[in-house]
Parts: C-alpha cells; sequence; structure tokens
C-alpha cells in the first residue's frame, strides 16, 4: 500500500507534501477507470477550447 | 493580389500559413520563410530524448506539403525587415537568406503587403558561461529542444544506463540553465520520463535524479503557479508537482540561476543569494530564450531594430509595455490583436511577440541577479495566435479596415498535458486545464483562474490523450484531409 513512501526521509523537503497511497496510484493505470477518465477529461478540454476561440 | 509573408514555418506559423491559404483567393499569395526542411512536432522530443520514439517519428518534410495547397515555400531565415521600403521605392520587403533549396547563403528581397513574424525562441546557450556558444549547445549537456538534440540526449541516456547496469552509480540533473529561462514544463516531462525510463531498465535504484529550476516554488511553471480544482480541493500546483517529485524519489534545487556549467558541474546562485554547485553525470538544461536577432531599418537606412523589437528580440505588438511593478499589473497589459503598432501590417504570434511582463513575481538575489520564469507560450496558444493574426489579415486584404480577429492570453485558456512516462498501459501523464492563462485577480480573487475551468490530474488517461495528440497534430501539420477539424 505504501512502500513507494519509503524513501522520504523525515524533514526532508520530500517530507512536507502529500503523497499518493497505494488505491490513489491504483486509479492512475486502472484502464477501466482511465477510459471515464479518458471521455471525462477530452469533455474538459473541449469545453476549454470553446471557452477560449474568439 | 496581396503577398502575406510568414518569418518562421512552427506551431504558429505553419497554422497561420494553412488557415490563410486555406481563407485566401488563389489571387494572393502566401510565402513561408523558415530555415528547416523538415517540421518538427516539438513535444514528442521528449519521447526521442529518452528513446520512447526515433527522430524520423516527430519531423517531416515541410516542402511537399506547401506544394499541395499552393504555399510558396522559401527554406531560408529572415534577417532583417525594412518596413518602409528603400530608396526608389515604398514597397515593404524583408531580405532573407537561403538555407536550403541549392541556394545556401544566397540573399534575397522578398517584399510584402502583410508580414506575420512566428520566429520562435533563438535558443540563448550562450548566455550562460559553459552552456554553449550563441545558438550552440555545449558538450557538457544535452537538451530536448531540437529533435536532433533529443536524439543526442537519448545516446547519452543510454550510456549512462550501460554505465549503472555495469553498478556504476549516476546522477541526472534536469531543469534550467539560467535564471530567465522559460519552458519549465518541457525539463518537468523530460525528468518524468527519466526516472520512467530509468524504472522500466531496472536501474532506477543506481540513479538520483535532481530538478534544478529558477522557479521559487515547484509547479509555478511561468505562471505564477495554478490552483486547480481537485478532489475538493483548490489545490496549488505547488502542492501537486511537489507530490509528483516527492512519490517519484526525486528532488528539487529552487530559485537557481545556473551561472556557470563544466563538465559534470554547475554553479548556481540561489534567491538567497547562496552559491552553490551540483555535480551530474548526465545534464538536460534548457536554454533562456530570446528573439532570433531580425533587424529593422527604414526607409534611409537607419537602423530602427529598437522600435520594432523589444531589447530580448521579441516583436513589440498591442500591449502595455509599461505596466510598471508587479502591483499594476493587469490582464489588459496583454496583446489582443498582436500587430504591431508602428507598421500595422505586420504582426507577431508565437514565442516572437515581446510579452508586456512575466506572468511570475519578478525575483532577484540579494547580488540583484533577476531569477524568476519568463513567460510560456505554449502550443496551444500559439497556435491560436497565428489562427487568430491569419483571420486578421485575410480580412484586412478583403477591406477590413483594422484587425478583426483576437487571441489574447489573458481571454484564453491552454490545455497542457505533460507526459511523466511512455506507455500503452504503463505510461502516465498530467493533464492540466488553466483558465485564462493570464491569472486575473479582479475577476477571480484569490485564486487568479476561473476554478470551473481550471484543473489538474496525472493518470493514464493523459498519456493516451498525449499520444493520439502526437498523431493528430502530424496530421494536422500535414494538412491532410480533415485537418481543419484538428482543434489548435
Ligand atoms: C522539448 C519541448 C517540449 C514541449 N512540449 C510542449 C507541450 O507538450 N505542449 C505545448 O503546448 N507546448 C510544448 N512546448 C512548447 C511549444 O513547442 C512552443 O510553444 C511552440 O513551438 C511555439 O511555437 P512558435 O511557432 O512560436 O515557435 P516554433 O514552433 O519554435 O517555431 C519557430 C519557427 O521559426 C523558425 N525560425 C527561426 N529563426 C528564423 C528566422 N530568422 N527566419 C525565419 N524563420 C525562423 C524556426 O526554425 C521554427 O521553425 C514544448 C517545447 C519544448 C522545447
Amino acid at each position: 500500500m505504501s512502500k513507494h513512501l519509503n524513501h522520504i526521509e523525515p524533514y526532508s523537503p520530500q517530507f512536507g507534501t502529500m503523497v499518493p497511497m497505494g488505491f490513489q496510484k491504483f486509479l492512475r493505470t486502472c484502464v477501466l477507470w482511465q477510459i471515464v477518465r479518458f471521455v471525462a477529461i477530452n469533455i474538459r478540454m473541449t469545453i476549454l477550447i470553446l471557452k477560449s476561440h474568439h | 493580389m496581396a503577398r502575406l509573408v510568414i518569418m518562421g514555418g512552427g506551431v504558429a506559423g505553419h497554422t497561420a500559413a494553412s488557415f490563410a491559404r486555406k481563407w485566401l483567393g488563389k489571387e494572393h499569395e502566401v510565402v513561408v520563410v523558415t530555415p528547416n526542411s523538415q517540421w518538427n512536432w516539438i513535444p514528442s522530443n521528449i519521447w526521442v530524448g529518452v528513446g520512447g520514439m526515433k527522430k524520423k517519428e516527430v519531423i517531416f518534410p515541410l516542402a511537399p506539403v506547401y506544394k499541395k495547397v499552393g504555399i510558396d515555400y522559401r527554406q531560408a531565415k529572415a534577417v532583417s525587415i525594412n518596413p518602409e521600403g528603400k530608396d526608389g521605392s515604398d514597397d515593404a520587403f524583408i531580405t532573407i537568406e537561403y538555407t536550403g533549396q541549392d541556394k545556401e547563403g544566397q540573399s534575397e528581397e522578398l517584399t510584402y503587403d502583410y508580414l506575420i513574424n512566428s520566429t520562435g525562441p533563438k535558443l540563448n546557450f550562450g548566455a550562460t558561461e559553459g552552456l554553449g556558444i550563441g545558438t550552440e549547445m555545449g558538450t557538457h549537456t544535452v537538451s530536448v529542444c531540437t529533435a536532433d538534440h533529443a536524439e543526442h540526449a537519448n545516446h547519452e541516456l543510454q550510456a549512462c544506463i550501460a554505465k549503472m547496469r555495469a553498478g556504476e552509480r549516476q546522477t541526472f540533473l534536469i531543469g534550467t540553465g539560467h535564471g530567465m529561462c522559460t519552458c519549465q514544463g518541457a525539463a518537468f516531462e523530460y525528468i518524468f520520463n527519466i526516472e520512467h525510463t530509468l524504472k522500466a531498465e531496472g536501474v532506477r535504484d543506481m540513479a538520483d535524479i535532481i530538478f534544478i529550476t529558477n522557479e521559487s516554488f515547484l509547479g509555478d511553471f511561468g505562471m505564477g503557479g495554478i490552483h486547480f480544482s481537485m478532489g475538493g480541493y483548490a489545490t496549488s500546483s505547488k502542492v501537486f508537482a511537489e507530490s509528483l517529485y516527492a512519490e517519484r524519489g526525486m528532488d528539487w534545487i529552487l530559485g537557481a540561476h545556473v551561472n556557470k556549467v563544466e563538465e559534470g558541474k554547475v554553479t548556481y546562485e540561489s534567491l538567497d543569494g547562496e552559491i552553490d554547485e551540483q555535480e551530474f553525470d548526465f545534464a538536460m538544461l534548457i536554454p533562456p530564450f530570446a528573439g532570433v536577432g531580425i533587424k529593422a531599418y527604414a526607409k534611409d537606412g537607419s537602423d530602427i531594430t529598437d522600435t520594432i523589437f523589444a531589447p530580448n528580440g521579441f516583436m513589440k505588438v498591442d500591449a502595455n509595455y509599461n505596466a510598471g511593478a508587479y502591483e499594476n499589473w493587469k490582464p489588459s497589459d496583454w496583446p489582443r490583436t498582436l500587430q504591431n503598432q508602428d507598421y500595422k501590417n505586420i504582426f507577431a504570434a508565437g514565442i516572437a511577440f515581446a510579452p508586456p511582463h512575466t506572468i511570475s513575481k519578478p525575483m532577484s538575489s540579494p547580488n540583484g541577479t533577476p531569477i524568476n520564469p519568463t513567460p510560456p507560450r505554449t502550443g496551444m496558444p500559439s497556435a491560436m495566435m497565428g489562427k487568430a493574426v491569419a483571420g486578421s489579415i485575410c480580412d484586412m486584404i478583403k477591406g477590413a479596415p483594422e484587425p478583426t480577429h483576437t487571441a489574447s492570453m489573458a481571454e484564453m485558456g491552454a490545455a497542457c498535458v505533460a507526459s511523466a512516462g511512455k506507455g500503452l498501459f504503463s505510461g502516465t501523464a498530467a493533464a492540466m486545464t488553466v483558465y485564462p492563462i493570464i491569472p486575473d485577480f479582479e475577476k477571480y480573487p484569490g485564486t487568479g483562474r476561473d476554478l470551473n475551468g481550471t484543473t489538474g490530474e496525472l493518470g493514464l488517461a493523459a498519456h493516451w490523450i498525449k499520444h493520439i495528440l502526437h498523431f493528430g497534430f502530424l496530421w494536422k501539420a500535414k494538412l491532410k484531409p480533415g485537418w481543419t477539424l484538428i482543434p489548435e
């Protein structure tokens, strides 16, 4: 779940920020969830492009 | 008949030329003057720089594309502008010097009715001792700013990987090579792609990876930072970026003006005035950008470069260049039509226009050394400026008295997909949308941006989008069927 955090040293700059835990990391490359995000990001970007063209 | 001459066939210039050709009747001429025979989709250079793509996948020859649509292509660089003509003629012209088409080194005068300057940046390696000489990169570091640079960077990277396999620990230093750099996004992408590649090669534990940047905080990106609407919070890009670096075990050096590069070592001055050194085995440092150094002359031959260009070599347009201190800056300082105010038939688009000031707050060390990012002008705004300027010029050729289209960075957003590693199922990228690019603290107090349009997330979906954009934009740039359907 949190093995990827083992390298962080107390009081190092890396110690002072938020880091994702296992489930969040899993979601980032979970194909099913990412298909949903693919659609969502595309919609978001399309709205931005439409807003930006004058 | 009118002649539109476009100096620079990169993102902004190629977009402007393509739309102008489409919108103008055949009785009008569209001429592109650009020194490289190959067009380069620059964002994918990052993948070339880690061996994820070959150079030939990110470039294509321009001549056949321009021939197909009837654009007059000159493989040459623009050297000077004579906006008032010369003795005996009122015809405005530019002087070009051929770099190809069997006319290398030959000069020619090219008259114009309308002129677009979209010459992008001069890669000013020479600004930092040891980083290079003039526009030539030195031998101590690598770069990913051109496809050739990226190919060379990968060659050096593979040599480091071989050393790590043989048990030799390596230090990677990625970031900005001067206190006044922009393009932190490219360095951000490259460091994450290096980390991803080293992991995939099974040598990550043999590498120390350090980011060195002129930003005063991670995630400034030359835009004064961004607040993303994320998980119910308005999350600062500082937290977003720090989180990514911390998770991947990469250190960072902030507020650094690299003032000297030697073999295996950089010397830098920090915002607190300290002078420090950092050793490396592999370094990719982005050079500072300047204008490409085009000169301008009045009818009598006197030098009017200072009238048309700002001291940094970028072209002056309809921006407020007298905005004063940071506290007085307004979104309306940013140009809308991108028209030069002295010569109304000259426009600039993309990196070539002179910004009124930075977006990030200006800072300097106690020694007076300025250390702050200069404003980014990324692909999407550059292309939108190219299209808007082309639209205005086409309308003016048809009789409009003044520009009809605008593309202000204060009124547009930017969508940016920053790769954090390539791979159909293992890749990730940060998908970011920002609206508006220039923060407007009056309209959006606190964050300066519309939180409905400003978002960021990391994941595989964003990588897919980045990869699709690679093919989509190359398709569009090749002006293949349906190219106008792909947005800028
Ligand atoms: C490694 C890297 C990665 C990037 N990734 C992204 C990304 O993911 N997303 C994004 O939005 N942006 C990205 N950018 C930024 C993006 O590439 C630029 O914003 C964009 O290229 C700017 O367009 P431009 O037309 O102003 O300049 P350019 O695209 O650089 O075009 C300038 C053109 O002018 C030509 N030229 C130079 N001198 C002369 C002369 N004297 N006469 C005539 N022509 C001349 C040049 O050869 C070039 O063809 C990245 C940049 C780099 C370096």
